[in-house]
């Protein structure tokens, strides 16, 4: 924990938004995680990504669990909403916010203890809804709030820091998320903002749940030499399979700012956003279309069988439809409805119970 | 672009901007801190290692720190350095246990020096201690040269100067008052193994437009009106008063003129404001004292009507600027401004009638001294130059700053080594981390405004020449402004094969300083891509050693650095460390600067 206050001076240079915010106005409380943790790194990205795409911090809630992953959210847009719910529980209780109040941009924040152990089967349903959110695991394979026992997205033989290896497979979220219909699935790591800040601009511009996981390593109890989820080994490891650019609504979507990769990687996809934005996708193997299920999953499984971290924006659904147009619920959040429609009396209740009788 | 060496001083000392700034690269967060903790004393030594006259220059000096200083470049206005040391001074004990003294056993070397301004004075308080015999020849009666006659008392007691002077003479300098060397030939002769010039320049400068002689007794030249006053041959001034000139000088006169009975006092300037000589500061004390300050008028002649002055006749300006921002001016009109007597304060020169230029010291065209800019040495093996008299008219610190140089030059002459053979700058860098989340320094930034100076009351202020216009710090300000001071000799000190790139510093630095990148640009580019793009070229880029995971380097740009120390305290791996870095300066005599490195 850190004991020195952040200075409120900035960098005379720093630019306003069309908020007529800096940066730093994106800021929250000063981090009480270990110094050099990951999910500080992931919280400094969402400050640029809300900061680049002008998110009125008032109008964001920001929802987590239990973790050191679900105490960042304390960190960043200190103007916002939130809710720190219990272990587990923040997408049922994101999903309800979303329920009730259209409106607002959710940023769920969750750990892979929070969301693979306990709130697995929290988030498989969330994921399922489609729930209009960012849902970002920070991913460090271990209970870090707890003292770095193995967490369910440990990989076999990762070892602790007092040299266990960890014996049971590993859940990964990317091929979970995949499998029960996510519209947007992602994977990045802390140490590299670069593509991590378009990615989670994209989440936040997705009309659905964009599942983010994000490798952050854990610096205390598992950034040793016998872990898969160090920096080091993230970065020997780390193959981005799709390069992502989100494109603001204002710019106009021209051609592709990267050259094809010269071994024949895969066509660029355009994917309109539902915004107005758009995002660029460029798989980087040949053969793979991050717009289609299958052939993200394919790819995705065959990295981890070479022992490859695939990252990047691995799949998007252009036709995601959202909780609300499945639901078809009323288009204005309910704080917003008069009282007489939200509680229409006991007369309306009858004659709607008589419907189904 | 190559990899940083910080283990070259200059490096952190360029951080250090206020010190690289001194010309006597004083201590300055040092001594802040020192007054910030009560111990004055120490605060007040610390200060006369470097600038000799802590008491006079916290009243006087040009302070070329305060515009270099961080913290205006971070906030509005710079930390107060010079009137903090003042407070230093101000409030010190007797000192006089800790000062140098001189060996009773003299090293057999005899230096005279010319002159008993601060110039000389600094070479003496350098001299003496190694066992040297000074003797200072001096035209008036008393020590301090411009700074006892020329600057006005309500600006610096003659107190204060007398305590500073009597440090150094009282280590047993021989002081020859009244005493002006009229040959420098003939003191030669008289066996010193070097003398040192230290005469100043004492020309005031003439202005020859029609009328200038026509009433003597009403035109003065500036220095020397100044001088008169001190030496109270000049006791009053008539009422209106014009002033030629916005310099330092202008400055003094003006006031001083409002102390002696003028009511109507004009400085009158060729150019704009922004052209002006005279320092912010001293332009806002002048008109407080209701001394009006006219722009664009260049003097035309001296009205005088039987024999006496009336007025004078000036060509009103207009100004402008070319494309390559060269300036031109144009007469608009002409004007007349009634006045009882004019003050011409238009610059000083140097005036060397007493050197013989058959001695082996060259003259340059100009009538100036050929002096080395490094050794101060003439091309006179035995003749030494600073202050004033070396180059032209500059300020105390600078006179001071050369007295330490031409020192060290005149202690290896006299001990036969070569003048060049200059001891090197050395340094210390200590690490300041006491513990997890605690170091040896206040890192707390305070946003508090610079405090403004109290004044005396305009009317006591002219009750008497001598009543002190500045006031000092009150305790309550003192603290305020010691906190503004930003620390800048504590360093970030960056250990590349430590960082594991978590980026954790990037991100908590709040005034984007850091940036991991590859190096693959020229520094021109680089500058382009940083966290913030580094735009103030005068500042320096710091870039490490290829990082062991990726070989990307750490680069930061030290411009707005707040050495705030977060960096350090979020590093996992004590990559950054906050090290305290201290100068080690070459003194006369002192095997001192070898490089160091302590705790490295
Ligand atoms: C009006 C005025 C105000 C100023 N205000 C400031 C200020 O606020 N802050 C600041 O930093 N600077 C100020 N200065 C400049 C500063 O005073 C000088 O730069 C500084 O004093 C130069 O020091 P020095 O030792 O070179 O020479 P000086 O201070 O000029 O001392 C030279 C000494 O040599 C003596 N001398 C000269 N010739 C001979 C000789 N032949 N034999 C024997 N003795 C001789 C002189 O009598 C004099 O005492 C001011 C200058 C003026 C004119
Ligand atoms: C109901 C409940 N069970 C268990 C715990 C103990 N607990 C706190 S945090 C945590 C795991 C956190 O792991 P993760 O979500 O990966 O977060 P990290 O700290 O690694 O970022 C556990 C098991 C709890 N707080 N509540
Ligand atoms: S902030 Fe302090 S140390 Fe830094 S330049 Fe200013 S006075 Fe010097
Ligand atoms: S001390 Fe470190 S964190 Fe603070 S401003 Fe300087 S570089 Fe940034
Ligand atoms: S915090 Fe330390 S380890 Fe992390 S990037 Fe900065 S210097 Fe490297
Ligand atoms: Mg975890």
């Amino acid at each position: 924990m850190t004991s020195i206050v952040k200075p409120p001076v900035r960098h005379p240079s720093l630019r306003t938004n069309a908020l007529g915010l800096t940066l730093r106005d994106y800021e929250g409380v000063m981090s009480t995680l270990c110094a050099g943790c990951g999910h500080d790194s992931v919280t400094a990205a969402l400050v640029q990504a809300a900061w680049e795409l002008e998110l009125e911090p008032h109008r964001a809630a920001k929802m987590s669990g239990i973790g050191c992953s679900s105490k960042t959210t304390a960190y960043f847009m200190k103007q916002s909403h939130g809710f720190n719910s219990v272990h587990g529980r923040m997408p049922s209780v994101t999903t309800g916010a979303a329920a009730a109040n259209r409106g607002l941009t959710y940023i769920g924040i969750s750990g892979d203890g929070d969301s693979l152990s306990i709130g697995l089967g929290q988030m498989c349903h969330a994921i399922r809804r489609n729930v209009d959110m960012l849902y970002v695991i920070e991913n460090n394979g271990v209970y870090g709030l707890t003292k770095g026992q193995f967490s369910a997205s440990a990989d076999v033989g990762s070892t602790s820091k007092r040299g266990e290896a960890n014996e049971q497979a590993p859940i990964d979220p990317v091929l979970l998320a995949l499998s029960i219909g996510a519209t947007f699935v992602a994977r990045s790591f802390s140490g590299d903002k670069k593509q991590l800040v378009p990615i989670l601009k994209a989440g936040l511009s997705h009309k659905g749940l964009a599942l983010v996981d994000v490798i952050s390593p854990c610096v205390t109890f598992n950034d040793h030499d016998g872990s898969t989820k160090s920096y080091k080994y993230t970065r020997d490891h780390e193959v981005e399979a799709v390069e992502a650019d989100y494109v603001p609504v204002h710019l106009e979507i021209t051609l592709p700012e990267r050259a094809a990769p010269s071994d024949g990687g895969g066509e660029l996809h355009v994917v309109p956003m539902h915004d107005g934005s758009a995002v660029r996708l460029r798989a980087t193997a040949a053969g793979y279309d991050p717009t289609d299920r299958a052939s993200a999953y394919a790819h995705v499984r065959a990295c981890q069988a070479r022992g490859e971290v695939a990252t990047g924006l691995l799949f998007i659904d252009p036709a995601s439809r959202d909780m609300h147009d499945q639901l078809r619920t009323t288009a204005a959040p309910l704080v917003d409805l008069p009282f007489e429609s939200l509680c229409p009396g006991a007369a309306a209740l009858d004659a709607l119970m008589k419907r189904h009788r | 672009m190559k990899p940083t060496d910080v283990d070259d001083p200059r490096y952190y000392h360029k951080v250090v901007d206020c010190q690289w700034a001194c010309p006597a690269h004083t201590n300055v967060p040092a001594y802040i801190r020192l007054i910030a903790q009560g111990r004055y004393t120490e605060s007040y030594l610390l200060n006369r290692q470097s600038n000799v006259f802590p008491g006079v220059l916290g009243r006087t000096c040009d302070r070329p720190c305060e515009p270099a200083c961080r913290r205006g470049r971070v906030d509005e206005k710079p930390v107060a350095i010079c009137r903090l040391k003042r407070v230093a001074s101000d409030l010190r004990d007797d000192i006089r246990p800790f000062l140098p003294t001189a060996p009773e056993e003299k090293n057999g070397k005899r230096v005279a020096l010319v002159g008993a301004g601060p110039a000389s004075l600094t070479v003496a308080n350098d001299l003496l201690p190694l066992g040297y015999s000074v003797t200072i020849f001096e035209k008036n009666t008393e020590p301090g040269g411009l700074m006892r006659i020329n600057i006005p008392s309500f600006r610096l007691p003659a107190s204060v100067l007398d305590e500073e002077c009597g440090y150094i003479i009282d280590m047993g300098a021989e002081m020859r008052y009244g005493t002006p060397v009229t040959s420098l030939k003939a003191l030669l002769d008289e066996g010193f193994d070097a003398v040192f010039v230290g005469s100043g320049a004492p020309k005031g400068k003439e202005l020859d437009i029609p009328g200038r002689h026509d009433d003597p007794a009403h035109v003065h030249i500036g220095i020397e009106w100044l001088a008169n006053v001190h030496f109270r041959h000049v006791e009053k001034i008539e009422p209106r008063v014009v002033i030629i000139g916005v310099g330092n000088t202008a400055m003094d006169c003006c006031r001083t003129a409002k102390r002696l009975g003028a009511t109507d006092v004009k400085v009158v300037a060729r150019r704009g404001r922004k052209h002006f000589k005279a320092s912010p500061w001293e332009l806002e004390d002048a008109v407080e004292e209701q001394v009006e300050i006219v722009e664009n008028r260049s003097p035309r002649r001296m009205i005088v009507e039987g024999g006496r002055l009336t007025g004078m006749e000036f060509d009103v300006l207009e100004w402008s600027e070319d494309a390559s921002g060269r300036q031109s001016s144009r007469v608009v009109r002409t004007e007349i401004v009634p006045c009882d007597a004019v003050i011409l304060a238009i610059g000083q020169e140097n005036n060397f009638p007493w050197i013989e230029r058959d001695i082996g010291v060259e003259f340059d065209a100009h009538g100036m001294p050929v002096v080395d800019r490094v050794t101060h040495r003439s091309t006179h093996p035995r003749v030494f130059f600073g202050g004033d008299a070396a180059w032209g008219p500059q300020n105390i610190i600078w006179a001071v700053a050369h007295g330490h140089q031409a020192a060290i030059s005149i202690d290896l002459a006299c001990q036969g080594r070569p003048v060049t053979d200059r001891p090197p700058e050395g340094m210390t860098l200590v690490s300041v981390k006491n513990g997890l989340h605690s170091w040896a320094y206040d890192n707390d930034f305070d946003p508090s405004a610079r405090q403004v100076m109290r004044h005396e009351e305009l009317t006591r202020r002219f009750q008497a020449l001598n009543v002190e216009v500045e006031l000092g710090f009150s305790p309550e300000q003192v603290a305020t402004e010691v906190s503004r001071c930003l620390n800048c000799d504590i360093q970030t000190h960056f250990t590349p094969k430590r960082c594991i790139e978590c980026d954790a510093c990037i991100d908590v630095c709040p005034t984007n300083c850091l940036t991991i990148t590859t190096n693959h640009s020229p520094e021109a580019e680089l500058r382009q891509r940083l966290s913030a793009p580094a735009v103030n070229l005068s500042q320096e880029i710091y870039l490490s050693e290829p990082l062991p995971q990726t070989t990307r380097v750490m680069v930061k740009d030290e411009d707005v650095c707040l050495h705030c120390g977060l960096c350090a305290e979020r590093c996992p791996t004590a990559a950054w460390d906050m090290r305290l870095f201290d100068l080690l300066k070459p003194v006369a005599g002192a095997a001192c600067g070898q490089p160091e490195l302590v705790n490295a």
